[in-house]
């Protein structure tokens, strides 16, 4: 494979950023010109990239030192191309792709679509480097800055007091992840004397493994992933960041970044293996955000906060295979998942750009009729999300069933109790949007978009119904992958799995259908989950308990102690000696040039005499 | 090369209050210097810590003092960092009206006595060029500022005035625990007596305390801080800009120059004493930071907070913290003057810096919107910016040194504080920018005019150094790290 085709993926984005935000920012359309020619550069090079093998395992392309301290700290921008990244890369440009194109029509008469534009390559950079970084330190580079570029893009809007709010929550909670996270890298450096990836490899070959110290750092580093896969704890940032525009949400907050944090767990997971406990707390981090976030999602009556809750369900899914010891089986299902979550969350946008921004789901209605390209493609996401027997969902979905039939009886329950919640909340939607009655006015005038929108849509939901079979398909995505699953595949528990799977499919679907088909009002309410379990009221009380109530004490003390008694307090007494500083009453000059004055002469004294 | 560097901005202080037109001469001297310093680290030969572009005259042969400039990496990177914001200081200083000529003589001495201070390799002048510094600061905070200026003015005036106090005396002290006969103000010399310990460990321990708290209060280190918010806050934004970016660095510069190789015992000894302090600065001002309701303040605070980072790299003793630091000072330098330039706009346009009276300037002012947004982004330590480079370094420096592989040293709770006030920075930085720049705009913020033309020069300049730095921290580090590796005491 070509290393400079690899560079040229990475850099691309960033020259398209830099030029529009630089050069292009006074004209939208050059600025959407240059962006979406960057993004289908990056797919065609990617594309280039995945079919010309390689070979294997990883294979060091190229570095260029970044910081550099001999043997004690080596940071290299370097890219990492394996199996792996080869995959993610895929996705990422894809999917990038797509929603790009699909921007030029949502965002047509946004007053500031270059901005719109460059942030979405900015994003695309960020994204890129987080998949190819070869070191903790780069990968920790590109985190940040994904942050920054999803900060920007979720206060797009940022006149709107709750789009600033949500960009400003979703940094500040993903910097709350990126402390552990760091803390976690200076561990590893700390004990394996290097940050890069291959090189702590081959580091832990021969290293003694203290349990207790290993399992700090992984669980710390795992506090990254928290943060940017929005897994319990740090869940609450997620749903907010649906301020944002609706195609960055599909991007950035459904398919690629937020999938970042499962991507991390499975680029380091030869660490995360060498500690079972932190292998236990992980599974059942993900395993409690999937089950929390599905049933928050039963209650929800914001069509793109439904899909950003079963966003969190579907990563804690993730989540959990990397703590089953499945890392394949979550990297299946992120790729599935990217696709039919982002053709959910495209089709979404659609709606709401026919229905002038409503979003509320029960005044919608109907839209099978009126948006009948949007009705299909939106079903097979739908379907393939809730494990649809044959679509992409139900493989990935099954595979990491499998696993935690193999590891755990609890988690795997858990997962078959959330996929039968999964198939209840999206026929919820599902049935409320599309089928019966439109509820108002609008939702009759609804229509299909342009080929720009509807294009998107239907590459992606044919994605969604193949991309199971070829993820299985032997080495079409990678040898590693599927080796993975076939592994998986042939141990115990594929029959129930696929049997619960099967069931939860069909109960879920089922009663998700007789209790909504026909109704005007959402005919139950139970409040914990439609207030999300209060765990946005619980923090904002925490916060103004802990830290701003210590920010306060804090700046008292410093007002009236430190600065008060203290500085005023020993001046005040300095000033009745009335030694020194009553020269000062002269003025600050004089007094000033008394006090250096002296300085000089004490100075020469202690030369001449001492 | 250094002589211009440092005597061009004196000269046109004198020819200024002589009555040369004030601020075309300033402009004037400023690009002269920004551009010979520039100038100066092209043509430096980065292979190695020694000195170049040495020059001097002797004043007292029997004490071996004499005016003697030089420069090594370290050295340079600080002149860089007092040529930039010098232009910029200078560039966005509005019209005066009170004593132009005043003003400006004493932004050029605070430059060329800053300058002057990173030049010199000869103790004295070290000394004397800061001293030349601060007199203009406490004179354009008493008679420029704004706000509580009288007051302000007074309380830096004596707290510096005590600190420098302070600091004389450890150079003193240091001076003479020296052996009589090797005794020298020469630092060039000085430096090589470090080579062979000529200090025993025993005399280390008080000068350095003194040094330390001398420095200590120059740079605000916890408790000795609360001099520089309300300074900052009340001082004319080319004061708060040149105060805080570069003559606050002479404090941290001292120490990496003087007291880390000349006393590494009595660092030694005093380090958790250091990490404590710094914690404080840290943690403690970055909750009071959190609680400011003004920009002006904040950014004081802020400012205050943010030297904890470098304290702690220094703390390390080791080349990767102390190159942090070092990189940090010169990115903190950017930073903060970059921020105190665009408060200085937002003041022209409103009379009140509290958050409560701003809101949607980034809708009536796209440019200076997303220029403090970079600033911010900056200060708060994004990758991409010379400050995220800096702090990686200096965590990972301050992280190394726990004793024996025990998983908790103080150096590492040290780190682990230093890491949560990333999270706490992000807090006040993010409140403070939605709270001015998003949301809508109200009547009067809505008739603001942006940034434009010429003005946007001095910002976009500070950012684009702070950009270069970071995307290639090399370019700064290539100079930083050879004279580093020559300070920093090569312990056990």
């Amino acid at each position: 494979m070509d290393p400079q085709l690899v560079w040229f993926i990475l850099v691309n984005p960033l020259i398209a950023a830099a030029l529009i935000h630089l050069v292009a920012r006074k004209s939208a359309s050059t600025s959407t010109f240059i962006s979406v020619m960057s993004s289908v550069f990056g797919l065609i090079a990617a594309i280039g990239v995945f079919t010309s093998g390689g070979g294997h395992g990883p294979a060091p392309i190229m570095e260029v030192p970044w910081l550099d301290f001999g043997t004690a700290l080596r940071v290299p921008i370097g890219l990492l191309v394996d199996d792996l990244s080869k995959l993610m890369l895929l996705v990422v440009t894809g999917i990038g792709a797509l929603v790009h194109i699909y921007s030029t029509v949502y965002m047509e008469h946004d007053e500031s679509k270059a901005r719109y534009f460059g942030n979405l390559s900015l994003f695309m950079f960020s994204m890129l480097g987080i998949v190819l970084a070869n070191n903790f330190v780069m990968m920790f580079i590109f985190w940040e800055l994904v942050g920054v570029s999803s900060y920007l893009l979720i206060g797009h809007w940022f006149t709107k007091e709750s789009a600033a709010a949500a960009a400003n929550k979703a940094f500040i909670t993903n910097r709350l992840g990126d402390f552990g996270f760091m803390l976690g890298i200076l561990m590893v450096w700390a004990w394996a004397g290097s940050v890069v990836f291959p090189e702590i490899g081959e580091f832990i070959k021969g290293a003694n493994i203290n349990q207790g110290y290993v399992t700090a750092a992984v669980l710390l580093v795992f506090c990254g992933a928290v943060g940017k896969s929005a897994q319990l704890p740090l869940h609450v940032w997620l749903p907010d960041a649906m301020e944002g525009p609706t195609p960055v949400s599909a991007l950035i907050h459904a398919a690629t970044m937020v999938a970042a944090g499962v991507y991390m767990l499975a680029r380091v997971f030869f660490l995360i293996e060498l500690s079972p406990g932190a292998q236990t707390v992980i599974s059942v981090i993900g395993g409690l955000t999937a089950l929390l976030a599905a049933l928050m999602a039963t209650q929800q009556d914001d069509i793109k906060r439904i899909l950003a809750y079963s966003t969190l369900s579907q990563l804690g899914y993730m989540v959990m295979a990397v703590g089953i010891a499945a890392p394949g089986a979550a990297m299946f299902h992120l790729f599935t998942h990217a696709s039919f979550k982002a053709l959910l969350f495209l089709g979404a946008g659609a709606i709401i750009h026919a229905l002038h921004h409503e979003q509320d789901i029960w005044k919608m209605g109907g839209l099978s009729k009126s948006m009948k390209l949007t009705f299909l493609t939106f079903a097979a996401g739908y379907l393939a999300l809730i494990g649809c027997p044959g679509l992409a969902g139900f493989f990935s979905k099954d595979a990491i069933l499998v696993a935690a039939y193999q590891k755990n009886f609890v988690l795997f329950l858990v997962a078959v109790f959330t996929a039968c919640l999964t198939a209840f909340y999206m026929t919820r939607l599902f049935v409320v949007v599309f089928l019966g009655k439109a509820r108002t006015p609008a939702a009759e005038h609804g229509h299909d978009g342009p080929i720009k929108m509807t294009g998107p849509l239907a590459i992606l939901a044919v994605l969604s119904v193949i991309a199971g079979y070829a993820f299985i398909a032997h080495g079409a995505l990678g040898h590693e992958m599927s080796e993975a699953i076939e592994k998986l595949e042939a141990g115990p528990g594929k029959n129930i799995a696929m049997i619960f799977g099967t069931l939860a499919f069909v109960i879920g679907t089922g009663s998700g259908y007789v209790l909504y088909a026909g109704k005007g009002k959402d005919p139950i309410l139970i409040p914990p989950f439609k207030q999300k379990f209060y765990f946005d009221e619980l923090y904002a009380a925490l916060i103004a308990g802990t830290q701003d109530l210590l920010a306060k004490v804090s700046a008292f003390l410093d007002k009236w102690f430190i600065d008060g008694v203290l500085v005023r307090g020993s001046s005040g007494a300095v000033w009745g000696l009335g030694f020194v500083l009553r020269f000062f009453q002269f003025g600050n000059l004089q007094g000033y040039a008394f006090l250096f004055g002296a300085g000089v002469v004490a100075l020469i004294y202690f030369m001449v005499f001492a | 090369m250094l002589n211009l560097i440092v005597l061009v901005p004196i000269v046109a202080a004198l020819l200024v209050l002589l009555g040369a037109p004030a601020r075309k001469t300033a402009f004037g001297a400023a690009v002269i210097q920004a551009v010979v310093a520039l100038l100066c680290a092209l043509t430096y030969d980065k292979s190695g810590p020694q000195f170049q572009f040495l020059q001097w005259s002797v004043i007292a042969a029997e004490w071996d003092l004499k005016y003697f400039l030089a420069a090594d990496g370290l050295s340079l990177v600080m002149l860089v960092l007092t040529g930039l914001v010098t232009l910029a200081a200078v560039w966005v200083t509005p019209t005066i009206e009170k004593r132009p000529n005043l003003f400006y003589a004493c932004v050029l001495f605070i430059s060329g006595g800053a300058a002057g201070a990173f030049a010199s390799q000869d103790l004295f002048f070290f000394y004397a060029f800061h001293e030349l510094a601060l007199i203009p600061t406490f004179l354009l905070i008493g008679i420029w500022g704004t706000g509580e200026r009288h007051a302000a003015a007074w309380k830096i005036t004596i707290y510096l005035a005590l600190g420098s106090f302070v600091l004389l005396i450890g150079l003193i002290d240091l001076y003479l625990a020296i052996p009589e006969t090797l005794r020298t103000f020469d630092m060039l010399k000085l430096q090589d007596l470090a080579r062979q310990h000529v200090i025993p460990a025993a005399a280390q321990t008080r000068p350095y305390i003194f040094l330390l708290i001398g420095f200590g209060t120059l740079i605000s280190l916890f408790p000795f801080h609360s001099w520089a918010p309300g300074a900052y806050a009340s001082a004319p934004t080319p004061a708060a800009m040149l105060h805080a970016g570069v003559l606050k660095k002479f404090g941290l510069y001292g120490l990496i120059r003087v007291a880390l190789p000349l006393l590494p015992e009595g660092a030694q000894h005093w380090s958790n004493l250091l990490l404590v302090l710094l914690v404080g600065n840290i943690l403690y001002i970055g909750l009071v930071t959190i609680a400011q309701r003004r920009l002006d303040l904040m950014l004081g605070y802020s400012s205050v907070m943010h030297m904890g980072y470098i304290f702690l790299g220094i703390a390390a003793l080791n080349v990767i913290g102390v190159s942090g630091a070092a990189l940090l000072m010169f990115a903190h330098g950017l930073s903060i003057a970059a921020l105190f330039a665009m408060t200085g706009m937002l003041r022209q346009r409103s009379d009140s810096l509290a958050f409560a009276d701003l809101g949607g300037v980034g809708k009536a002012m796209p440019f200076l919107g997303a220029a403090f947004g970079c600033a911010a982004f900056a200060s708060i330590g994004l990758p991409g910016f010379a400050n995220f480079a800096s702090e990686t370094l200096v965590f990972f420096g301050a992280f190394k040194p726990a004793v024996n592989d025990a998983l908790v040293g103080n150096f590492r709770i040290a780190t682990v504080c230093g890491l949560w006030g990333v999270v706490i920075s992000a807090v006040y930085m993010l409140r403070a920018y939605k709270a001015i720049f998003m949301g809508e705009p109200s009547k009067a913020v809505a008739t603001w005019t942006d940034v434009v033309g010429a003005a946007r020069v001095p910002v976009l300049l500070l950012i684009a150094a702070l950009m270069i730095a970071g995307f290639a921290p090399k370019t700064v580090l290539a100079f930083v790290k050879p004279s580093v590796e020559a300070l920093v005491p090569k312990t056990k």
